[in-house]
């Protein structure tokens, strides 16, 4: 294999990422949601194209623009074979379906708006939050179906079947992609940040043992949330919130795994490790998202996310505390509770914080007996352990039971441990 | 589970000057309620200076802390096993430390 061999092998996968999507959202504006599988098939052509002719010729001077090309004549080609068969062979016409104009407009500012749309085609209220976080997976940001089904720990026939239904109900929607009307943007724009968190989210605390994965996703989901501050009919102060809380919780991605993909407990992380420019990024959505009156939980969990990454400040576990005071309240969730908890602790003690975990009785949840485990070491040892061997019953995650074997080691001063 | 409403009463209006402490206090009571999936209704605080009593015979008299030391100053709902699971809830709470108190009451619901 020669060198003009390998580059272009390297090069057409980092492309398609890049480039699938804005092709695929330019087009579906171009033909109209309900095509979007013709929209998909012209992408998916051009980038075969590609594979063939820059394997025989190597890599041409502006690899883009060859692709952009490309795709604006196979989509010529579609509309003219379309219109025969119209006027031809079918009889009853519908002008207005497909009147579009034949060249789609690759432009830079058509790709945003045409991506911006298409989030919002995407986080279409009739699918389930887990279908629209694989459409949009899938759609936006150009995961295969192997890929998701990774990320979701899914069989990629469940994946398949998920987004079949999903897309039929998307090309059942009336949503326009061509121009995003400011009413749609303001009715769908809280179930699109919802999904872009849930998205980060299913990075972040993926199942996912596959650090490559998990990184992309969080990546993706910034890269969205991204776009959505640089429209002005999108850039909102809950929109900055959550940028601003990704950025925070982002800042620590790289010291919260070690080599061997383990994950490493907030308190062992190793500080300098933490991007600094993720958190000063994080800072300045922060200021953007206090302008307005309205707090979401959004602005509360990027407060929470900013006091972890402020080292010692004398009373930082108290702000920690009021702000899950506040988060509990607009929204109740159990990993909310424990999480409020181990703040309480930090303020209020071990032995108040046991009283109140106690009264919780979550005892289906791993966290639940962990946090347990942790607060009652040091006060009870037995009862550290008791705990602890419960959540590592109940935990599915490799890396979880071995960090409990560790602390159940630990706290029975036993070396010869073996849970097998 | 059964319904209870917490009646606080106070002598003074708690509302009024709240210290950064006395927050976070109320705050850490209400979040452990919440972070049991105990609280039904929050509630709400309850006016001092617009306040009125409505009697028979076209009466309107001030706030009803003209005849007594005491007066409602907030009110929530919250859920419980027994009263007395809803009473040591209520026993936690700060303002019983500046001479408060708080009423607790079974809702009766017609099934």
């Amino acid at each position: 294999m020669n060198e003009k061999d390998t580059s272009w092998k390297e090069l057409l996968p980092h492309l398609f990422r890049l480039e699938y999507t804005k092709m695929t959202a330019v087009l579906c504006r171009h033909f109209g949601l309900q095509h979007i599988e013709t929209a998909e098939d012209i992408t998916s052509e051009t980038f075969l194209k590609a594979t063939e002719a820059w394997a025989l010729h190597g890599i041409p001077e502006n690899p883009t623009a060859w692709l952009y090309t490309v795709a604006k004549n196979k989509t010529k080609d579609h509309l003219k074979h379309l219109r025969v068969f119209e006027t031809q062979v079918k009889d009853a016409i519908r002008p207005d379906e497909l009147q579009a104009e034949e060249d789609p407009d690759f432009t830079p500012q058509t790709i945003t708006d045409s991506q911006l749309a298409m989030i919002f085609a995407v986080c279409n209220p009739a699918n389930s939050a887990e279908a629209q976080i694989c459409l949009a997976l899938q759609i936006l940001c150009g995961f295969s179906v192997e890929e998701i089904a990774n990320a979701f720990l899914s069989k990629t026939e469940t994946i398949k079947k998920r987004l079949l239904r999903a897309r039929a109900n998307l090309r059942k929607d009336n949503f326009q992609i061509r121009q995003l009307q400011e009413a749609t943007i303001q009715s769908r724009l809280d179930v699109v940040l919802r999904t872009i968190y849930l998205l980060f989210n299913e990075g972040y605390f993926s199942r996912s043992n596959n650090h490559l994965i998990r990184k992309d996703l969080c990546s993706e989901a910034i890269r969205l949330a991204l776009m959505l501050i640089e429209n002005p009919l999108t850039n909102t102060t809950h929109a900055n919130a959550l940028l601003a809380l990704m950025c925070f919780q982002s800042s620590r991605l790289d010291a919260r795994a070690d080599e061997t993909g383990e994950s490493i407990l907030f308190e062992q992380q190793d500080k300098s490790r933490w991007s600094t420019e993720l958190i000063e990024k994080g800072n300045y959505y922060l200021v953007n998202a206090c302008s307005g009156n309205y707090v979401s939980k959004y602005h509360l969990e990027a407060g929470i996310a900013y006091w972890h990454t402020t080292p010692t400040d004398h009373n930082k576990w108290e702000h920690i505390l009021q702000l899950y005071n506040q988060l509990i309240l607009i929204e109740y969730s159990p990993m909310t509770a424990l999480n409020r908890t181990f703040a309480f602790a930090k303020v209020h003690g071990h032995e108040l914080a046991i009283e109140e975990a106690e009264k919780l009785k979550l005892v289906e949840h791993t966290a639940y007996h962990s946090l347990l485990g942790y607060l009652y070491a040091g006060v009870d040892e037995q009862k550290a352990i008791v705990h602890y061997s419960k959540a590592l019953s109940l935990t599915k995650s490799k890396a979880e039971k071995k960090t409990l074997m560790k602390e159940i080691e630990r706290l029975s001063g036993q070396n010869s441990w073996n849970a097998g | 589970m059964k319904e209870f409403l917490l009646i606080f009463r106070n002598t003074y209006n708690p509302h009024e000057h709240p210290s950064p402490e006395q927050l976070q206090e109320r705050m850490n009571w209400l979040g452990n309620i919440i972070a049991q999936n105990k609280l039904v209704d929050k509630g709400n605080s309850l006016s001092v200076e617009q306040a009125k009593t409505v009697r028979p015979e076209d009466v309107v008299t001030d706030g009803p802390y003209t005849e007594i030391k005491e007066f409602i100053s907030g009110y929530m709902i919250l859920r419980a096993e027994t009263i007395e699971e809803a009473i040591a809830i209520a026993k936690a709470n700060p303002s019983l430390k500046d001479g408060g108190n708080i009423e607790v009451r079974a809702i009766n619901k017609s099934e």
